[in-house]
């Protein structure tokens, strides 16, 4: 493997934390402040990436879409917390995974019957259209690149609302003590409702800025959850500074363990058993990866103590 | 007198059920009804792996997401040994459940170190590992799955060839699981797991380490999965990776709270009715989901207790 590949394969990693970082923003937080489990989560990537296409349908542009498409979003993400989320606070965390995995059921369907199976495409803004000289023999596009750089600003920015202004206090309070912060006359719920429509702007914002790259198709956004739970619980749960150091571990990990194991399989293997055991080992890799830091951290790396 | 009744009433919903069940082929025999037969031996079958799920999820309130995936490996123990030509029963049953043992053990033995939401993420993560590994292996067909040429077979005797045998195979095969598991329920070993569920800190504190149980009945659950699988892969002729995908554990969580919680019969009721509204609503229309998933979500939060709770009525 050249460093050119090893390059071009680190900057994909990157990517696909940063993705994984904005989705996994929003469910670390819901489930910190409010103990909640919302497997729908991954529905609302999956939503902001259609409802971005169909509003590039409309306006004609991928910024007209872009923000659009938030909007719409966050109402989506509202929506379903003022009909069906709020009842499930005070329940315990199997109805809590059954009645999100109801909605996943419906919305997968529901975005089905109204855009159809087919994947949908749509257009990257034409300002970041083109590729990139990053080294001598190294073309990147420069829309992957904008992805990287925004989805590191989102971070930037979460960081100091999280540190430095009041509802981030708040937030973090509401993680450690949720009770105690709604017995000094905080408002719980109005503030639980800031932070969800927030994650699902979040999520909406990661399925729109990876619509381009991706296919935009029903079910897209199951797999993305499942990586964004597992970055959470490795980050430790609540936790944004663990969540953005997992997303980017995950996504170098996976992507570069992805292109290497064969290679790596085929020092120690004779080369057919190398092709069938190097993707089965990359692919299990994360869960892996996982399983160890869970060993020997049970509440993840960076857990938020919770009393 | 409520005692008497309430014990009439315990004993009647699974009596009922299995003397249904066992009727079954009498009915389909008569009015000679071939799809109402393999309908129902899938049922069964799901059941089985239904009722493996209640007695972690029920008795002992872990739940695991990644239940799927026992299914999977049993069916893929007796399709792999089956592309291998070892068609015997004697052989592939047993490697089923010795393969979902040993997985159930391991990551058992990983999952159970965890509580509440990281035991949720970490038997899904698991589940999802033994998925892709399945996807990934191409030698048995990989993403698309292996298709087996017959069935298993046991001394010569055509048991999983013949429909109707098949059936009362796997009708057999669910009532010992149901026995042996409410025997167990009901034994020391129940009451620990039942007893862990309620206050951990209280049973450590008389001296019981509650870990080594919840391991034991981990790894009861997945082989019994497992048998669930390996009949599966028979059921089908068709081993796929699908078996294990995540939809598959929610489907089997849905299926135990649907029918009640922790009574083991209930889990079978729930996988009948599941399956059984699954096909109805099928029939009307392919967007089946669109409805499914509300009622799913009206039943986690308006009907607690699922199906068993409405029987049995508000009392309890």
């Amino acid at each position: 493997m050249s460093a050119t590949l090893l390059a071009v394969q680190a900057l994909n990693g990157l990517q696909l934390g940063v993705l994984l970082f904005l989705i996994a923003a929003g469910l670390t937080l819901v489930f910190g402040v409010m103990d909640f489990i919302n497997l729908a989560h991954g529905v609302q990537y999956m939503l902001g990436a259609y409802l971005a296409v169909a509003m590039y349908q409309v306006t004609g542009t991928f910024w007209g879409a872009l923000i659009l498409g938030l909007v719409l979003s966050l109402v989506c993400g509202l929506a379903l917390e003022f009909l069906i989320f709020r009842h499930l606070y005070d329940r315990d965390h199997l109805d809590q995974v059954l009645a999100t995995f109801g909605v996943i059921i419906f919305v997968n369907e529901a975005v089905k019957v109204i855009w159809g199976a087919a994947p949908l495409a749509l257009p990257g803004p034409a300002l970041f259209d083109g590729s990139i000289q990053l080294m001598e023999n190294l073309k990147y596009p420069v829309y992957r690149l904008a992805l990287i750089g925004s989805g590191l600003a989102v971070a930037v920015l979460l960081y100091v609302l999280v540190t430095r202004t009041r509802i981030g206090m708040l937030v973090r309070a509401g993680a450690t003590n949720p009770d105690m912060v709604a017995a000094l006359g905080v408002n719980i719920r109005r503030l639980f409702m800031i932070v969800f429509g927030f994650g699902t702007m979040l999520a909406g914002f990661a399925g729109i800025m990876a619509a381009p790259i991706l296919s935009v198709e029903p079910g897209m956004g199951d797999n993305l959850l499942i990586l964004a739970f597992v970055v959470i619980v490795i980050g430790g749960i609540g936790s944004i500074r663990g969540a953005f150091i997992a997303a980017l571990l995950i996504g170098l990990v996976d992507t570069l363990g992805r292109s290497m194991a064969t290679d790596i399989a085929r020092l120690l293997l004779p080369p057919s058993a190398a092709n069938d055991v190097g993707p089965a080992i990359a692919s299990m890799l994360i869960y892996i990866l996982m399983a160890g830091v869970l060993f020997f951290r049970p509440s993840g790396l960076f857990p938020v103590g919770r009393s | 007198m409520n005692g008497i009744r309430e014990i009439m009433r315990s004993r009647a919903v699974p009596v009922i059920l299995f003397t249904v069940l066992a009727l079954v082929p009498v009915y389909a025999a008569v009015f000679d009804d071939r799809f109402l037969m393999l309908f129902a031996t899938r049922i069964l079958i799901l059941a089985i792996a239904a009722l493996s799920l209640d007695f972690i999820l029920g008795l002992g309130a872990m739940v695991s997401f990644g239940h799927a995936a026992f299914i999977g490996l049993g069916a893929y123990a007796v399709g792999i040994l089956a592309y291998h030509d070892i068609w015997a029963a004697w052989i592939s049953f047993p490697a089923a459940i010795l393969v979902c043992a040993l997985f159930a053990a391991i990551t058992g033995a990983i999952s159970l170190k965890t509580r509440g939401v990281y035991f949720i993420m970490i038997t899904l993560a698991f589940g999802q590992m033994a998925y892709y590994t399945a996807t990934s292996l191409s030698a048995y067909g990989g993403d698309d799955g292996l298709t087996m040429w017959g069935r298993s077979e046991f001394l010569g005797t055509g048991l999983f060839e013949n429909d109707t045998a098949f059936y009362c195979l796997v009708l057999a095969i669910l009532l010992a699981a149901y026995v042996f598991l409410k025997v167990l329920a009901a034994s020391r070993f129940g009451r620990v797991l039942k007893g862990a569920k309620q206050s951990e800190a209280r049973l450590q504190a008389i001296g019981i380490d509650p870990f080594g149980y919840r391991l034991a009945a981990y790894v009861i659950a997945g082989s019994i999965a497992g048998i669930a699988g390996a009949l599966l892969a028979n059921q089908a002729e068709f081993v796929s990776p699908a078996y294990m995908s995540w939809h598959r554990s929610g489907e089997l969580i849905v299926m135990v709270v649907l029918g009640g919680l922790g009574y083991l019969h209930g889990a079978i009721l729930g996988a009948i009715a599941y399956l059984v509204f699954e096909e109805v609503l099928s029939h009307y229309t392919q967007h089946w989901r669109l409805i499914f998933g509300p009622l799913l979500i009206l039943v986690v939060l308006y009907a607690r207790g699922g199906i068993l709770g409405a029987i049995k009525g508000k009392s309890s």
